[in-house]
């Protein structure tokens, strides 16, 4: 009887984590089963490189989202990851345990905040702002970039942060005791020894940037083109999908599933990237 | 790193080191600003929006109530989180107390929980819209929203629980083996309490998730603004909600006061995790 109980419990557990696998199997096969054909039907090379998206006469060409996702990426890297990694070596190495705290309940409530609300902030506080000041309609790369840089914060701070508290100590004493005063202690030998672990923060929050829908669509503007400046609005890939699934059919339906394909390649090289960094991380 | 606090109170001499420590606080100081004017600004330009017709129980354009998108993701986070814990908590077990690490399962379910907690929120409306309206033919509804949402927070409750049974020393499985106990019964009665701070941690992290959430929402519960009868009718949270009102642009206050109730619920969200995450440090100081 207790044998029987045992079975049954072992087979439902693992039941349980099957589930994860079979959900990326039907995930993959949904995507995919509906993005490829289409992407083949309007031509791989036309639906990568062309750069007129329009529905109505059957052209779908996503270049100029791709760039766009990019852009905001970048601008958000940019932004993000200076600031990021410094607040980290701050709360790592520099604050008291008291500031340390207070500044940490900070990043999690960074963390916290839906990307709804982030979008909006940056709809009423810095797309007016952006407007009086450089001039444009102020939904712009720029904007996405700023409001992306903060988003990306709170993981670049967190992933940064436990990797400079994973350096051992011998490697702070060695180096204060053959006189570096602690900042160039800190800049010369606890920043590159945690190193990897910063780059895997970094790459976790370019995922998290490029896969970034409902912020971006409030204040990156949409418009389908290559932006010549930061001022200039973009369409990314997200909102793309968001803006036209709503009333899409058919080839064009095919197309924006097409467009999170793209998508999801994206975040399967920088996951796998990701991971493949984190286990030389283990085994260094 | 240890206590090296003597240490940064010493002033740096260098000019480098000068310019390095001005700017990792000066880096600080502008983070935590930002946090604070995101917030305050949020809440000193919404708290005065709130007016007693928004907490009305029927939503219309003239109330712009946030009531029924309120109960809404009540129902959501309780049906889609339960959802996850069974089967994240179920995984985690299985992958701790039954399997030896290192095994070819294990490794392929990490790398599944991996992509799967990688993977962006419209890629998962997309497949919810795909799979569950669509194939299944459930339409816009509760269910698909909360399955899809149940996807989504899967790996976050799963990676909680993992660590925290493996934060449960091998002497109490040990112990309970010895008086005679089966696997199952030394996982429920004896592992599973040691752990339940960090699974809770875990649940608490997907709450948050599922509140904020919105794209992976929109075309899969879609945006009927009326608390479901059944678990085929169409509802709206309170994320979709605010996007949708922002993206009409017709009622900007309703927008700020729903900014607002959505802060106040993450606020609420933080809170508690913060007090589950004091009670794992004092439990593991205590051994």
């Amino acid at each position: 009887m207790t044998q029987v109980k045992e079975l049954i419990a072992k087979i439902l557990f693992m039941i349980a984590a099957a589930i994860s696998v079979a959900a990326v199997i039907v995930i993959c096969v949904f995507i995919f089963g509906n993005g490829v054909p289409a992407i083949a039907q309007i031509g791989f090379f036309e639906f990568l490189s062309g750069d007129v998206w329009r529905p109505s006469n059957d052209l779908y060409g996503i270049f100029p989202m791709i760039v766009g996702s990019l852009y905001v990426m970048a601008g958000a890297l940019i932004i993000g990851v200076p600031l990021g990694i410094l607040c980290a070596i701050f709360l790592s190495c520099f604050g008291g345990k008291k500031v340390v705290r207070i500044a940490k309940s900070g990043v999690q409530l960074l963390a916290g905040i839906p990307s709804v609300v982030y979008g909006f902030f940056g709809l009423v506080v810095l797309v007016p702002f952006i407007r009086e000041t450089l001039g444009g309609t102020g939904q712009s790369v720029l904007c996405a970039s700023l409001v992306l840089g903060i988003m990306i914060l709170p993981t670049i701070i967190t992933l940064s942060e436990s990797a400079l508290n994973a350096v051992p100590d011998p490697y702070y004493e060695g180096a204060v005791a053959l006189g570096a005063d602690h900042e160039r202690t800190v800049v010369k030998v606890v920043v590159p020894a945690a190193a990897s672990g910063i780059l895997a923060s970094i790459i976790l929050a370019l995922g998290r940037a490029i896969g970034e829908t409902m912020a971006v669509i409030m204040i990156a503007g949409n418009q389908v083109q290559i932006p010549t400046a930061i001022t200039e609005g973009v369409r990314t890939m997200t909102a793309n999908i968001v803006l036209e699934m709503g009333y899409a059919v058919d080839l064009h339906r095919g197309a924006l599933v097409g467009t999170a394909c793209v998508l999801f390649v994206f975040i399967l090289i920088i996951n796998f990237s990701f991971s493949a960094l984190k286990r030389r991380n283990k085994n260094g | 790193m240890a206590d090296n606090e003597a240490l940064t109170k010493v002033k740096p001499t260098r000019t480098s080191s000068k310019i390095f420590r001005t700017l990792v606080y000066a880096a600080t100081v502008l983070t935590v600003v930002a946090v604070c004017f995101i917030i305050g600004y949020i809440l000193i330009m919404g708290v005065p929006q709130i007016k007693p017709e928004m907490f009305e129980l029927e939503y219309n354009s003239d109330n712009v109530s946030f009531m029924p998108a309120l109960f809404n993701t009540i129902i959501v986070i309780l049906l889609s989180v339960s959802c996850s814990s069974i089967f994240g908590i179920g995984a985690a077990i299985f992958l701790n107390e039954y399997t030896n690490r290192g095994n070819w399962f294990v490794r392929l379910v990490a790398l599944a929980t991996e992509t799967l907690s990688g993977i962006p929120s419209i890629v998962y409306g997309l497949f919810g819209l795909l799979f569950f309206v669509y194939y299944l033919q459930w339409g816009l509804s509760l269910l698909a929203g909360v399955c899809t949402m149940a996807i989504m927070t899967f790996p976050i409750i799963m990676r909680a629980t993992q660590e925290a049974l493996q934060a449960v020393p091998d002497l109490y499985r040990e112990g309970s083996f010895g008086l005679g106990a089966g696997r199952f019964r030394t996982v429920m009665r004896i592992v599973l309490p040691a752990a339940i701070p960090g699974i809770l941690g875990g649940i608490i992290l997907a709450i948050g998730r599922t509140v904020g959430e919105s794209a992976a929402l929109i075309y899969t519960a879609g945006s009927i603004a009326e608390v479901p009868s059944t678990i085929f009718d169409s509802t709206r949270t309170l994320a979709v909600h605010m996007y949708l009102l922002a993206s009409e642009g017709l009622h900007i206050d309703a927008t700020y006061a729903t900014a607002v109730i959505l802060l106040i619920f993450v606020l609420i969200v933080n809170a508690a995790s913060t007090f589950v995450a004091n009670k794992i440090t004092k439990s593991k100081s205590g051994e």
